[in-house]
């Protein structure tokens, strides 16, 4: 993976010093908190709803065991003793002092790592495949295409007061794995003529307007990738608008435009750039894919895994995938056991995973959009004993991509922005479907739960999806079906009338029976609503 | 306090500016002042006779003027280039990088913030028109022209 | 009642006008009435408090108690985290 050299680490050093001078002078009242606040928030400081919250930068969700232990001593140390790990593959701590994120970001220095624009108006972290490098299935690691461009927009001076924040997710498969086209910019590496370059997609999101990105360009050769980015953006900085925050994402002008305008401006804008001699040379992308090379796998390992243990080999078939190495497999910790906070990890588990990370996946560690923890590298043959240490510390649930497997947003237990809970709805609906059983019957379902119209837990996403609502002060859901934010993207519908929160939960299992009913064979719960359509789930919730 | 920043030589332009339209609309002003929603670029065919281009910020988090600032640069502009109203120290960085040389802020600045400020980061990732040389060059000196 | 809340600056802390000082128990605060902005902006730009504001309350046996679910989880901690509350008594949904 990724090392710094000393130019990374002088920018980072000169970060906290920089952030430390700011919260000296907020703390001494030579700013004022309006004044403060976008210089806090490109640090990844919000004022939350108990307390301010500190993003930290998993750059590509891609970390060492130390870096892990790391994120586990700043939960101990500053924190309660937990961390939340987001569907940006960021963790973020909810009971930070003012007074003590200078000292957090100087510990998180000490391990190459930040908190630099986790938040506000400007490029944030670009997220990536989890499996990436792993995967059999891609055209090449899309990593060192997403570190090029982690530098390139650190601190990028035309681009840090943008009309509003601006996420970027690289991938290089087919199967997408990280919701590449519900971004303002999604990029897919894929192979030309024997060259790898990015097909851009410009212009999803959530949020209140969900937009699929249209692509934009069908091959961005690497030579020119950040001339190409930088067009996106500057017409971007120039046109988007300004004049209300809810219609100031990229996906609005690229709508607004229409995908050929906006292509066409892009398109001039590109020529311009690539005079000025902004882009790296190839020689800087090489150099930052050697770090990824692949790790030393051993050879001739044994392909056979003893799965007499039944509870091992429930988790084996669910959370475990093929690896491209012969004798290695992909591990999947799921961070969403039965009555737990999805995406919530303790110290001791932050911890812990840095030891298996170390001893068992060649020191590499991977956080998912999903909330979740990959292991990259583990040895089929190390499968059995990682499973029982994982599984005694709360850290073995056999649940991905199932109904208990949901992406949720902090909501109202912990954002100042949600209008309703979500924590204790998705803790209702995985006591309702805890059965074992019944959940892999259901197979895959992607279920998403946010707690606002901002969408932090993709609930346009989500083959179920709930919305919270404010409804006159009581808390109200409602229920979307038929998203999707992999290849086959496509945004949910909503059923019709919201409900409370015992009575959302009868819904989904409503909607779930129906569909155990009508399956056909080898069809998901999402391919069965697609050919049916919502008439008869209608019916079903409310009939 | 500092209620004007400059770091180019010699004065200061004078010339009161003039808005884009009345500026394309006349032959001989030589000072222009940009609002956010205004084109840059229908300035270019003029930059000859342009010795001041000010640059409105009505509020900090409006960024259309650090692009404004890069294309002008872009296009060869050498003359002044001035960022006036809701400038903030912490903002002098990214508008020097931009081709900023000139600060006229609603709010004086503390000078010693000012210059820990722009002398904070020895490296720059990116390469603009402010002349540095950014970390990938660095990186590979012999890669590089000139 | 008219209630006063924010953060406290250095640590980040919920707190509530007392009517001399803040408090991280919403059962001090106390009815700020009339004077709600005048204390707000004092106690703003004495840095007592930040990004402070003011909230409905509701005078009850047990002291004084916001309208909305949102400053009643603000006064008693994260529903899902009781262990961490600071005034877990609080009711969070109206009865």
């Amino acid at each position: 993976m990724y090392r710094y050299d000393q130019y990374d680490q002088e920018i980072v050093d000169a970060r906290v010093e920089e952030f430390r001078d700011q919260a000296r002078r907020r703390l001494a009242g030579e700013m004022t908190e309006d004044q403060f606040k976008p210089l806090r928030l490109m640090n990844g400081l919000y004022l939350q709803l108990h307390a301010y919250m500190l993003r930290v930068a998993v750059p590509y969700g891609t970390m060492s065991g130390k870096q892990m232990r790391m994120l586990g001593h700043i939960a101990r140390k500053y924190d309660k003793g937990y961390g939340h790990f987001t569907t940006r593959q960021n963790i973020q701590y909810n009971w930070i002092k003012l007074e003590d994120a200078a000292d957090i970001l100087a510990d998180l220095a000490t391990v190459e790592m930040h908190a630099i624009q986790t938040s506000g108006n400007c490029i944030r972290n670009i997220s990536s495949d989890q499996y990436a490098g792993a995967a059999a299935d891609e055209v090449a690691d899309p990593r060192p295409w997403a570190e090029l461009l982690r530098q390139w927009s650190t601190f990028h001076p035309e681009f840090t007061y943008l009309p509003r924040k601006f996420k970027i997710a690289v991938i290089a498969s087919e199967e997408d794995r990280a919701a590449m086209r519900l971004h303002d910019i999604g990029i897919e590496l894929v192979k030309r003529d024997g060259k790898v370059g990015a097909k851009f997609f410009v212009g999803g999101g959530m949020g209140r307007t969900p937009m699929i990105a249209p692509e934009i360009r069908d091959f961005v050769p690497e030579e020119e990738l950040i001339s190409y980015a930088e067009a996106c953006l500057r017409v971007y900085n120039r046109y988007g608008r300004r004049d209300n925050k809810y219609k100031a994402r990229i996906k609005i002008l690229v709508h607004e435009l229409g995908a050929d305008e906006y292509r066409r401006q892009v398109e001039e804008e590109f020529a311009h750039m690539k005079t000025l001699g902004i882009d790296p040379p190839v020689a800087e992308l090489d150099r930052i894919r050697a770090y990824f090379a692949d790790p030393a796998y051993e050879t001739g390992l044994p392909e056979a895994v003893d799965r007499s243990d039944p509870d091992f080999a429930l988790w084996l078939d669910q959370n475990v995938v093929a690896h491209k190495q012969p004798g290695y497999a992909i591990v999947n910790i799921s961070l969403k056991p039965t009555g737990g906070i999805p995406g919530d990890a303790s110290a001791e588990q932050i911890e812990l995973i840095a030891d298996l990370t170390e001893r068992y996946s060649m020191d590499e560690v991977r956080v998912t959009h999903a909330q979740n923890i990959v292991l990259p590298y583990v040895k089929k043959a190390d499968l059995y004993t990682l499973w029982q240490q994982l599984d005694e510390a709360g850290l073995g649930a056999s649940n991905l991509d199932l109904i208990t497997d949901m992406i949720a947003c902090p909501g109202l237990d912990y954002c100042s922005l949600a209008n309703a809970r979500s924590i204790p709805v998705a803790q209702k609906i995985a006591q309702r479907f805890a059965d074992p059983q019944r959940q892999r019957d259901l197979g895959e379902l992607k279920l998403k739960i946010s707690g606002c119209i901002n969408a932090c837990g993709h609930h346009h996403a989500g083959h179920i999806g709930i919305l919270g609502v404010d409804r006159k002060g009581v808390e109200n859901y409602q229920l979307l079906l038929g998203g999707s934010g992999a290849e086959d993207a496509s945004i949910g519908t909503i059923t019709g009338p919201g409900f409370g929160e015992d009575g959302i939960v009868d819904a989904i299992e409503k909607v779930t029976d129906l569909y155990v009913s009508e399956r056909q064979e080898g069809e998901r719960f999402l391919d069965t609503y697609r050919r049916l359509g919502m008439k008869p789930f209608k019916e079903a919730i409310y009939g | 306090m500092a209620e004007f920043l400059s770091f180019r030589t010699g004065d200061a332009a004078q010339e009161p500016a003039v808005t884009v339209e009345a500026f394309t609309g006349q032959s001989n002003a030589t000072a222009v002042r940009i609002e956010p929603g205004e084109d840059a670029r229908d300035l270019l065919p003029h930059l000859d006779r342009l010795s001041l281009v000010e640059v409105n910020f009505p509020a900090f988090g409006d960024g259309r003027g650090y692009s404004a600032a890069r294309i002008l640069r872009e296009a060869g502009y050498e003359g002044e280039l001035r960022a006036v109203g809701d400038v903030l120290v912490d903002q002098l960085p990214a508008m020097r990088r931009c081709g900023f040389d000139v600060f006229k802020p609603n709010h004086p600045l503390d000078d010693a913030v000012v210059k820990t400020s722009l002398e904070r980061y020895d490296n720059v990732y990116q390469k603009t028109i402010d002349g540095r040389t950014p970390v990938w060059a660095k990186r590979h000196p012999e890669k590089i022209d000139g | 009642m008219i209630l006063l809340t924010g953060n406290d600056l250095a640590s980040g802390d919920v707190i509530w006008w007392t009517g001399s000082g803040w408090s991280r128990h919403v059962g001090e605060a106390v009815d700020a009435g009339s004077e709600a902005d005048a204390i707000l902006a004092r106690e703003s730009a004495a840095r007592n408090v930040n990004a402070g504001y003011s909230v409905e309350a509701e005078a009850t046996a047990s002291g004084p108690l916001p309208l909305h679910i949102k400053e009643r989880i603000r006064a008693s901690g994260p529903t899902v985290r009781t262990d961490l509350a600071i005034n877990a008594d609080i009711p969070i949904v109206k009865a």
